[in-house]
């Protein structure tokens, strides 16, 4: 049976994973391929890295990142931040990344999703999507159908782009995409659980993975990801930055909650 | 050291599985053309996608003649993911006829929950094999594919483990020294890498060719 997955995401900025809230308040959180290797060996099933400068001058610092992180940790590894074409995908994926996540680029050029999947397959595409409820004027969830919407925003969360999330994901998945990686930015950075309707709602709407983004704060979170947004992995960063709470920690309450996952024999036997 | 040539063909993770094989004291010849594959002890073809633009381009370097007939010769390959699939005649995906050094197909994973089938799942081995030395029957090894390489019903001892997802499907064949996973061990943590250490042991020097000793010259080459 194919197990749920746990996966750390680290944010990259000028060489270094820094912490806080994903844009602003930035903490230096230690070498990039260390933080990574001991992640693999706490049993993350994956990593992430998102490239949150993504500036075209740092592209040379995230691929010689990449590349000393492909040699220490022997777990697959999905690289995002600034990608706009086909060749850039190629440079990432030669220096030892698995998967490249589109964001913004896949919103402005949707057809670059499929580029991507021709030339690369569709596993190695990631398409990420920031997503935002919309909150309806007046009496809340009755002022609207009574089903809440969510808008993709993009360029790290700051610019609104009028798509609707579900719709967006379901067509990203025509277009080429694998898996779906879906923050809640509304959640994100906020420790406040994952944004388990739009999570279903996204889940529902593809037949592809989904990963879920944005709001874990305690391992109760990462269940309720999966029992209750039916996600087919759980991604966080602070809580395991912050050593608030362990990878062993979330796997054994997903465990103990009937939830299939990949429990490290060495470790845990 | 044993030396490992892995097959270079523009499909695939190539930097994952040569440190993976490094890190499991393999030297690691790449082989982006067909006469780079002498003077190897041990053949890994990669890989991701699908199979027709991969025989295409396998052609095109080279590489296909050498590799058919290393296979011919039944030298030690082993297949990851699209290099498993190649093994069998031919792929559903796209119609291309592949090695067939394996009877049967590829095909789609009809019954699986959601495609492609990323992420970690259970080994469940069938018969011993010396790829799997030292690892738990039912490990853990990462997938990323939509496609399997399945043998007709009565080739079932081809199979060394299977793997469910919504259905039972081959994720590990063999026949005498050609192997393939449809996992990728380079990204299976240390079970992964106990698995290409096993490989990489299973290579015995005598088979190496181009070398001035006499077993070698015996073994012969593959050019």
């Amino acid at each position: 049976m194919l197990c749920r997955r746990v996966i750390p995401c680290l944010d990259v900025a000028n060489g270094r994973v820094v912490k806080g809230t994903r844009f602003v308040d930035l903490v230096d959180e230690g070498d990039p391929p260390e933080l990574a290797e001991r992640y693999a060996r706490e049993g993350a099933d994956e990593l992430v890295f998102l490239d949150i400068t993504a500036a075209p001058e740092g592209r040379g610092t995230l691929l010689e990142i990449v590349e000393r992180t492909a040699r220490r940790a022997f777990i697959p590894l999905t690289v995002g931040g600034g990608v706009r074409q086909v060749n850039e995908m190629r440079d990432v994926l030669r220096a030892g990344a698995d998967k490249v996540s589109l964001n913004t680029a896949a919103v402005a050029d949707p057809d670059l999703v499929t580029r991507c999947a021709r030339r690369f397959g569709r596993q190695a595409v990631v398409v990420a999507i920031d997503a935002r409820r919309i909150v309806v004027a007046g009496a809340g969830e009755a002022a609207g159908s009574g089903e809440p919407r969510w808008e993709v925003l993009v360029k790290g969360g700051r610019q609104p782009t009028g798509l609707d999330a579900v719709a967006w994901a379901a067509r990203a998945a025509d277009l080429g995409a694998g898996e779906l990686l879906v923050t809640s930015i509304d959640r994100d950075g906020t420790q406040s659980g994952y944004d388990t309707d739009l999570l279903r709602a996204i889940s529902r709407s593809v037949g592809i993975p989904v990963i879920a983004s944005g709001g874990a704060a305690s391992p109760a979170d990462f269940v309720a990801a999966v029992r209750d947004g039916e996600a087919d992995a759980v991604l966080a960063a602070s809580i395991f930055h912050r050593r608030i709470h362990s990878i062993a920690a979330v796997k054994a309450a997903m465990a103990a909650a009937g939830i299939h996952v990949r429990l490290d024999r060495e470790t845990a036997a | 050291m044993t030396r490992v040539g892995v097959v270079d063909y523009g499909a695939g993770n190539l930097v994952s599985i040569a440190q993976a094989l490094e890190a499991v004291g393999a030297e690691v010849l790449v082989a982006a053309r067909g006469h780079a594959l002498r003077g190897i002890d041990g053949l890994i073809v990669p890989g991701v996608g699908a199979a027709r633009p991969a025989m295409n381009r396998l052609r095109r370097r080279g590489l296909l003649d050498p590799i058919l007939a290393w296979l011919a010769d039944d030298r030690p390959y082993l297949g990851i993911c699209l290099g498993l699939q190649l093994l069998f005649e031919g792929s559903d995906e796209d119609g291309a006829v592949t090695f067939g050094s394996l009877p049967g197909r590829s095909v789609e994973l009809v019954g699986a929950p959601r495609l492609p089938h990323i992420g970690w799942n259970q080994v469940e081995r069938r018969r011993p094999h010396p790829l799997f030395n030292g690892i738990a029957d039912g490990a853990d090894f990462y997938f990323v594919h939509s496609y399997v390489g399945t043998p007709p019903e009565s080739e079932r001892a081809l199979v060394v483990a299977e793997t469910e997802y919504g259905v039972r499907f081959p994720s590990v064949v063999a026949r005498g020294r050609t192997t393939g996973v449809q996992f990728h061990p380079e990204r299976s943590g240390r079970d992964g890498l106990r698995l290409l250490a096993n490989f990489v042991a299973s290579l015995a020097p005598a088979a190496r060719d181009l070398r001035p000793m006499a077993t070698a010259a015996a073994a012969g080459g593959i050019a």
